[in-house]
């Protein structure tokens, strides 16, 4: 069974919601759109107080090429466009519309029918899905079409599926397989159009035998589409490991880029986005949710509009469990830790992860026994001990040597550690200093 | 007999040869430096801090002997009596600055800012303030895990458990600036010094607008402008919301601080202007002024008060604006916590 | 709100391993070979393992309480397995005093001066039982005969000791030696006791196979290449590299001692390189060496190695050819 070359972990996958089909989450009231929701300039907003808008309407434009188009999830009126808190109490600004019916833009085709067929070039496929407002929906949200659109002088060779969805608990991903895997087959197919690859790989972990039996069944009808059954290991959905684990391909450290070695990745639901934005014409405006956790009555894979407040998702999965819990926007091995559950659901946000009693309180770190387990867990082969302890030496230049640049910043090591130290807090912490002074040093050679 | 006869020789004989082979090396690879270098570095306080921009102590003596012009450069911790000093020796111009304290801008005490949530991550400011907003809903406020605590060589600045905010002691406080880079929410700031440590200034950062700080902290500027109205010297603006006093304008005349509604803007050192009348207060302005000894009969009291208990001074000063409200209790645990 | 919001830098997983719970699986792993030494020495072995593990334990108490001053880690159970390991290095008959002074010597002079868990350079067990070694040499190869054992002829010296002084390599039959049925210090003469041992800590994801691994497969190429080079023949090639990874302390050095975590390197290869240089150096003790047996002494060099190759030999990072 394929996997990635080093490291990694293998935490308790806890998928409560994977045999869950997918539900739709009745329409919110109302709905707080960011303008930020990917990676890049935010978005330019293009409507103002007491505007009418209609679902799928442009709420904002990508500022630049690295930004992405927001759309209106709901009909109604827009009652404020303003700063509000985001699910780490920092202040965004947000468009915040009033729900009256569900009316739809025009131009958006809602039905279910099959669409196979795709005629578009390159160029207008690229363009479909930039107008859509693609982001990446693993939780990356690097926008779809600045990936798509190779850099001159660099050649794709493949495009990679990232079906892997490795973080415990979540399921958004497995279920959209599931259900929508002809429309995802056929997203793969446009995705390799847009790129100009004859080859695309479907990355599965082998603890979903039933997506991979699934899609295996549908590529049958469609040339040059393999799906690849991984061994189950953290961190596989890394999209340098996934490279890895499927071509056995590394990508260089930074600044080098996946296409570096040829390799195109796309998350699942991002590709079944893919299909919808260019077969159906239909924005980033809804996406699965998977809202789970030992301590909800009922986990379950929800269809949610964007904007949507996290709190309604929490009720529709029977409420916050008893006493002090963790909140995480995303899986507990990258998901943010969230204080303000009235923020929304944005493009990234794959589930909500409830972690209560003793799961949510760390254990008190002890000292380093030097047992080397943050080394061996490391996927990008990095000294997490070395780095964590002289990033609080403020030893800059060493951690830069040491290569402190590649952390992916999985927590493969912190997660392994059996002294419970905060490992990748700290190198997080080094890690951004150092990425500064590179910034900083590359600005003063510009002078 | 013999046998430690042989040795002995043999081993004055080794260190005779030692002792010349050194001689040459030493001679060989001496390193010519100015002499001055050493006589500066023993004049400079020796406390290695990094204050005036080099590594250690070594690097300002060897800039200061090398430089032509030495009035960009200043040792914060000597202060500008070392500064005439060495400028004196070496026959340069010295720079002048005038004393300076770190201030910490932030009110939010436990009570005035309540915790909505617990942070169980890396007890350290940069950290928390990358990932989130704080333990409290203000996202520009002190987040109370001492970074700025852990970067003083001084030892004059600490977390007071009661208010969970950081309190500088100016009497060991030298401006060195460690605190100021080391807070990643910029609060602290190097202020003008006054003497007997007084002064006026606003114990805020957030640009917040008004309702924001108010549902997040009691204690914040909400940018209302009522200070800047009322000050005479042109010393407040407010810009983002926040007002700010320039210590270089401000006089201390404490007018600023009636008016705040809600006693963002600390007064250390001295007691507040009685509250009623407007129209004496007017005239006593300009004349505090030109002649600082002016209101100095009239602070006589605080003046008194904070020699009484120097080392509390630093528990005093950000309790002071909470002091209108509730001065006994304050008062008087903060100099038992200091003694 | 009731309840409040816990908030905190990914990840929001811990492992299920804890210090303590790593000090206990050596202790089980452990266990089987005290089992067989105690049927082969008798009760006296649990008079020496019960002295040194609770000597090694209030020596720990005492400095962290009253010197150092330090948060006690006492219960994370680190002091237990130093006082296991010292006692596996005595011989069952060593007096009650000398398991003190040795105890003193792991705890306070190679563990709590550098710090502690963690710090130490040395493995405190072998610093304990090498200084011993040097200080008490007859009380520290006085070895007892197995209680229930017929080998009159050995009379209490070590199989290893037997062949430096002309003995054949199959002095004792293998199967002898497998099962510990020899004179040695109490705990080193299992081999399946500790092979159990080792199986269950490669279960257990306490330690990798590759320092035990290499170091017993060194000693072996080693013994082979000697046994070759001096024109031997036959049975001898394969009996003296088998001899020498039976006999002794190699499997308990090898597997136990070789594999501490602080002082073994951070990386698989560095961890390579480390046993290779034990197993050479071992043999280079065991042939041509004062001492019968170099497995403390070849352990503790290489431990003076680790800063150097944790210095040297990094992991093979991610995408760098």
């Amino acid at each position: 069974m394929k996997t990635f070359p080093m490291g990694g972990v293998h935490p308790s996958e806890n998928k409560l919601s994977g045999a869950k089909p997918i539900e739709v989450l009745p329409l919110p009231d109302v709905v707080t759109i960011p303008l930020a929701q990917h990676i890049g300039a935010p978005a330019v907003a293009k409507v103002a107080k007491g505007d009418k808008v209609l679902t799928g309407q442009l709420l904002a434009e990508a500022a630049s090429f690295m930004s992405a188009n927001i759309h209106a999830s709901v009909s109604g009126t827009v009652t404020a466009v303003d700063l509000q808190p985001n699910g780490q109490g920092l202040r965004q600004m947000m468009i915040t519309i009033k729900r009256e019916g569900d009316e739809w833009a025009e131009g958006i085709d809602r039905s279910e029918t099959l669409v196979r067929e795709c005629t578009l070039s390159a160029q207008e496929i690229i363009a479909r899905i930039k107008d859509a407002g693609i982001v990446g929906m693993g939780g990356a949200t690097f926008p779809t079409h600045v990936k798509l659109s190779i850099p001159p002088g660099k050649k794709a060779e493949c495009v990679i599926i990232n079906g892997v969805e490795c973080e415990p608990y979540l399921t958004s991903d497995h279920r959209t397989m599931l259900e929508h895997g002809e429309e995802l087959v056929v997203g793969v197919t446009i995705l390799m159009k847009a790129v100009g690859v004859s080859k695309a790989y479907i990355g599965i972990e082998n603890n979903k035998p039933d997506a991979i039996a699934h899609l295996r069944e549908i590529v049958r009808n469609y040339p040059g589409i393999e799906v690849v059954p991984l061994q189950v290991k953290y961190p596989q959905g890394g999209e340098k490991q996934l490279i890895a684990a499927v071509t056995g391909r590394q990508v260089p450290p930074p600044p080098a880029l996946p296409i570096d070695v040829g390799a195109v990745v796309c998350n699942a639901s991002t590709t079944y986005a893919v299909y919808r934005a260019v077969q159906k014409r239909m924005p980033l405006i809804e996406r699965v949710v998977t809202v789970t956790g030992k301590g909800l009555k009922n986990p379950r894979n929800l269809l949610t509009r964007m904007g949507t407040p996290i709190t309604t998702l929490l009720e529709a999965a029977g409420g916050l469990p008893e006493g002090d819990c963790k909140v995480l926007n995303g899986g507990p091995m990258m998901g943010r830790a969230m204080v303000q559950l009235a923020s929304p659901v944005t493009k990234g946000c794959s589930g909500i992860t409830v972690l209560s009693g003793r799961d949510a309180v760390r254990r008190t770190a002890q000292q380093c026994i030097k047992c080397a387990k943050c080394v061996s867990a490391c996927p990008m082969g990095l000294e997490p001990y070395f780095l964590s302890k002289m990033t609080q030496k403020k030893n800059w230049d060493e951690i830069e040597a040491r290569m402190i640049t590649s952390c992916i910043e999985c927590g493969s090591c912190q997660a392994t550690c059996p002294a419970y130290l905060p490992l990748l807090d700290w190198i997080r912490l080094g890690k951004q200093t150092v990425m500064g002074r590179i910034r900083a040093r590359a600005a003063a050679a510009k002078k | 007999m013999q046998v430690l006869l042989y040795t002995i020789l043999t081993l004055c004989v080794l260190g005779i040869l030692a002792a010349v082979v050194l001689y040459f090396v030493a001679q060989k690879f001496r390193v010519e430096e100015d002499p001055r270098i050493d006589e500066v570095e023993k004049m400079l306080p020796g406390a290695n801090c990094g204050g005036c921009g080099f590594a250690g102590c070594r690097g300002m003596a060897d800039a200061l002997v090398k430089r032509d012009d030495i009035s960009e450069l200043f040792c914060p911790v000597g202060g500008g009596d070392c500064m005439k000093a060495i400028a004196a020796y070496l026959g340069k111009a010295a720079a002048e600055k005038q004393p300076e304290v770190a201030t910490v801008r932030c009110g939010g005490t436990c009570e005035k800012r309540p915790r909505t949530n617990d942070y169980n991550g890396v007890r350290s400011c940069a950290v928390a303030s990358s990932l989130y907003v704080g333990e409290t809903a203000c996202a520009f406020g002190c987040l109370g895990f001492g970074d700025c605590v852990v970067a003083c060589a001084f030892d004059a600045i600490h977390i007071n458990p009661a208010t969970g905010l950081p309190e500088v002691d100016p009497e060991k406080c030298t401006a060195c600036g460690a605190c100021v880079k080391a807070c990643p929410r910029m609060i602290i700031e190097l202020r003008k010094k006054w003497p007997k440590n007084r002064a006026v200034y606003v114990s805020c950062v957030s640009k917040e607008k008004g309702a924001a700080v108010m549902k997040a902290c009691k204690a914040g500027c909400i940018g209302c402008g009522k200070c800047e109205k009322v000050c005479t010297f042109g010393a407040i603006t407010v810009e983002n919301n926040l007002a700010y006093i320039d210590p270089q304008k401000c006089k201390l005349c404490r007018k600023c601080v009636n008016e705040c509604p809600t006693g963002a803007i600390r007064l250390v050192g001295m007691d507040p202007l009685p509250k009623e009348p407007k129209t004496p207060a007017a005239p006593a302005a300009p004349k505090t002024a030109p002649a600082a000894e002016k209101p100095a009969p009239a602070a006589k009291e605080p003046v008194k008060e904070a020699p009484a208990a120097p080392k509390a001074a630093p528990a005093v000063k950000p309790e002071a604006p909470k002091a209108v409200e509730a001065a006994e209790p304050k008062q008087t645990v903060a100099p038992v916590e200091k003694s | 709100m009731a309840n409040k919001l816990i908030v905190a830098p990914a990840p929001h997983v811990q492992t299920s391993q804890s210090t303590a719970s790593i000090m206990r699986d050596v202790v089980i792993a452990l266990m089987p070979a005290l089992v067989v030494s105690t049927v082969v020495f008798g009760a006296n072995v649990l008079r020496v393992v019960a002295l040194s593990v609770a000597a090694c334990v209030a020596f720990e108490y005492l400095i962290q309480r009253f010197l150092v001053r330090g948060p006690l880690t006492i219960n994370n159970g680190s002091a237990v397995v130093t006082g296991l390991l010292l006692a596996f290095n005595l011989p069952a008959t060593i007096p009650w005093w000398i398991v003190l002074i040795g105890a003193f010597v792991a705890i306070a002079v190679a563990k709590m001066t550098f710090g502690g868990l963690g710090k130490n350079p040395f493995n405190p067990a072998l610093v304990g039982r090498v200084f011993l070694l040097v200080a008490y040499p007859v009380q520290m190869t006085t070895w007892p005969l197995p209680v229930s054992g017929s080998f009159d002829a050995l009379s209490g010296a070590t199989p290893l000791a037997a062949v430096k002084h002309g003995a054949a390599a199959d002095v004792l039959g293998f199967q002898e030696m497998l099962l510990g049925n020899m004179p040695g210090s109490l705990g080193e003469v299992a081999a399946v006791a500790l092979l159990c041992g080792f199986v269950y800590l490669l279960w257990r994801r306490v330690i990798t196979w590759h320092i035990p691994v290499t170091v017993l497969a060194t000693m072996a190429l080693f013994a082979f290449v000697y046994a070759l080079s001096n024109g031997e023949g036959g049975a001898l090639l394969w009996q003296l590299p088998l001899f020498h990874v039976l006999a002794g302390g190699a499997i308990l050095g090898a597997v136990f001692m070789a594999t501490d975590y602080s002082t073994s390197p951070m990386t698989v290869r560095g961890g390579v390189i480390f046993a290779v240089g034990i197993g050479i150096i071992t043999m280079l003790i065991r042939l041509w060496g004062a001492y019968p047996e170099g497995m403390s002494f070849a352990i503790l060099i290489m431990n003076a190695c680790v800063p150097l190759i944790n210095k040297y030999v990094k992991p093979k990072r991610f995408g760098v050819k």
